[in-house]
């Protein structure tokens, strides 16, 4: 089981515990969103595609579509950043995690970036 | 001049019993109100209207609107919104009687100057966008795109195609243009932008089929860029039945230069409000009419103006979508935007064009040097610069907007369109003479030079705005809308 850290290009990130995939967005990407005011979240229960927009950041800046990195069921949302978006500036990584997504077919995470790919990858971003 | 922007609300200026004006006696015998409108109706205690007097209120307003700053206080580089000045002549036109005193229930034949009005300005809106008949209806700019996409959506459905219900948008667009294909219950598809900033013309091909409905497209688009490849690009949706939708929001570029329907699209909207030289942001109101090609005309809102002889009558077209507005628009925008293009002529709009986009051309080949241009072309009426430059300073483009305010501008659009990071977007506009353009580049040059030695100066600005920096985020995710009695 593994429970290493892997990145989108579009900047997500995801943990996978089992069939379980933690779904949130990388620390370069709420530093250049700003400030986050309001998280539209996904519904327990929803089919998400990968590469499909499933929940939306709103920022002082603009408005972002965050991108399923699997295919699978989200059963489970992070409530808490109803009221408090913030927490995806502030804690990116841990208190802002998104959702979860129980994923159709495991094998689709090898296609993820390590993290010391994603650091690669941003030098060209 | 000492401005003080902690004014109190209108609301906490309020003493009890204080009037702006006393009504005489009543001189004929009272009807208790209860007599002429049913109980239910009635309100239990009076509202909370604020007891001021009439000097308290103009100087409250006067405050107030001291703490703005608009076209009329100074430079306003609003790109891709054309905050154009407005001339005066127009308010002095409106309060003309014959347009400002008639009303929308009155027989045609009592007001045939306005209808001709309606129907002359429908015919030069049509001419300059080079397509065949238009509909004033539409209130804005959003709206006129919400009803040409219901016009493009009648035309497939008449036509036994109404499968088509993908509708391609560059992923430059306005964001309004996504909204109205969803409002219509149109899919959203998104072409990518090649190298130069157009469409990618290969990755459209790929895009089309017997399901798209249409493309929408801002030419110049929202990078102030005029896309060359627009013919090839009409000819790739066409062939796959599809029909290309101009967003004229951008339409201060072309005018009497580029008319959209010689370039392929068959649906036009006009922000009158922009172009046109009506009144702009604050409510307005707007205008945002639809011009269209002869096989989409019969699919128009209405009513629309059509001239008998030498008479004018209200018709409806024959396949219409009907009403999108109550009665027939916002008339004395039409009336202004009428002088605007009466005034000019047809020579004169081309040179309103042509000065705005030599402006725009002006300052950003000034700029370019000092940040970056990331598609350095020449441009039309606006050009985008992106502040990622300053980022190694711990500045960003925000920082540089806020401090423009200490200067005197506004500041510009920022951080759209979206492909282009710390996006800055100027649109100078054609008024603005060629010494307030020195200003402003003047000012950009020493706010790039004071990010690099004291950027605190930026990332603290406004200094000497009427209030300092906002906190945006607390009030967008704690906003309070109203005011509450204690």
């Amino acid at each position: 089981m593994s429970e290493k850290r892997l990145y989108t290009k579009e900047h997500e990130w995801v943990v996978v515990k089992g069939s379980i995939a933690r779904i949130g967005v990388s620390d370069y990407a709420q530093n250049e969103l700003g400030d986050i005011v309001f998280v539209e979240l996904p519904s327990v229960g929803d089919v998400v595609e990968e590469g499909e927009g499933f929940a939306v950041l709103e920022s002082v800046k603009a408005v972002s579509d965050v991108y399923a990195p699997v295919s699978g069921r989200v059963v489970a949302v992070n409530e808490a950043l109803e009221d408090s978006p913030e927490l995806i500036n502030e804690s990116p990584l841990d208190e802002g995690w998104i959702a979860e997504i129980e994923i159709d077919d495991t094998a689709q995470v090898g296609d993820l970036m390590s993290e010391q790919e994603y650091m690669e990858y941003l030098k060209g971003v | 001049m000492t401005v003080r922007a902690n004014i109190p609300l209108i609301f906490e200026r309020s003493t009890p019993g204080r009037r702006g004006y006393r009504l005489p006696e009543l001189d004929v015998p009272e009807t208790p109100i209860s007599e002429l409108i049913p109980e239910e109706y009635l309100r239990s205690e009076a509202p909370a209207l604020p007891e001021v007097s009439e000097l308290e209120v103009v100087r409250h307003y006067t405050q107030l609107s001291r703490l703005n700053h608009g076209v009329d206080v100074g430079f306003y580089p609003l790109g891709s919104c054309t905050m154009k000045y407005n001339p005066w002549v127009h308010e002095d036109l409106v309060s003309l009687p014959g347009l400002s005193a008639i009303h929308p229930y009155q027989p045609e034949e009592t007001v045939q100057g306005a209808l001709e009005l309606i129907y002359n300005l429908s015919e030069h809106l049509a001419a300059i966008a080079g397509l065949s008949k238009a509909s004033l209806q539409p209130a804005a700019g959003a709206h006129g795109e919400l009803t040409g996409l219901m016009v493009i959506k009648a035309y497939h459905n008449f036509r036994g195609e109404g499968h088509r219900r993908e509708m391609i948008v560059p992923d430059s667009a306005h964001g309004t243009n996504p909204a109205s294909c969803a409002m219509v219950g149109y899919k959203v598809v998104e072409v990518p932008s090649d190298s130069r900033g157009g469409v990618d013309v290969e990755a459209l091909r790929k895009l089309v089929g017997p399901n798209t409905a249409g493309l929408m497209l801002t030419n110049p688009n929202t990078l102030g860029l005029f896309d060359e490849n627009i013919c090839q690009i009409a000819k790739i949706v066409h062939d796959a039945g599809g029909l290309l939708y101009y967003d004229g929001a951008n339409a201060n570029a072309i005018m009497g230069i580029v008319r959209p329907g010689d370039t392929g699209f068959d649906v036009v909207h006009f922000n009158l409000h922009k172009t046109f030289s009506t009144p702009h942001g604050g409510g307005g109101p707007g205008a945002g009419p639809i011009v269209v090609s002869e096989a989409l005309a019969p699919f128009l809102p209405g009513p629309v103006v059509a001239k008998d002889g030498d008479k004018f009558r209200l018709v409806m077209p024959e396949h219409s979508i009907g009403r999108v507005r109550s009665f027939f628009g916002n008339f004395l925008v039409y009336a202004k935007a009428y002088a605007y293009i009466l005034s000019h002529g047809p020579q004169g709009l081309r040179e309103v064009s042509e000065a705005a986009v030599l402006n725009a051309n002006y300052v950003m080949n000034k700029l370019k040097d000092i940040f970056e241009l990331p598609y350095d072309r020449i441009c039309m009426h606006e050009f985008v610069l992106s502040g990622a430059c300053l980022k190694e300073y711990g500045v960003r483009t925000l920082d540089l907007a806020k401090r423009l305010s200490d200067y005197g501008f506004h500041a510009p659009t920022v951080y759209f369109p979206l492909i282009v990071e710390e996006a800055i977007m100027i649109e100078p506009t054609e008024t603005e003479p060629k010494s307030t353009l020195d200003e402003f580049i003047e000012v950009m040059r020493q706010i790039a030079e004071e990010a690099k030695e004291n950027p605190e100066m930026l990332t603290s600005a406004p200094h000497n705005a009427p209030v300092k920096r906002l906190d945006e985020a607390r009030a967008a995710r704690h906003p309070v809308l109203r005011w509450a009695r204690q």
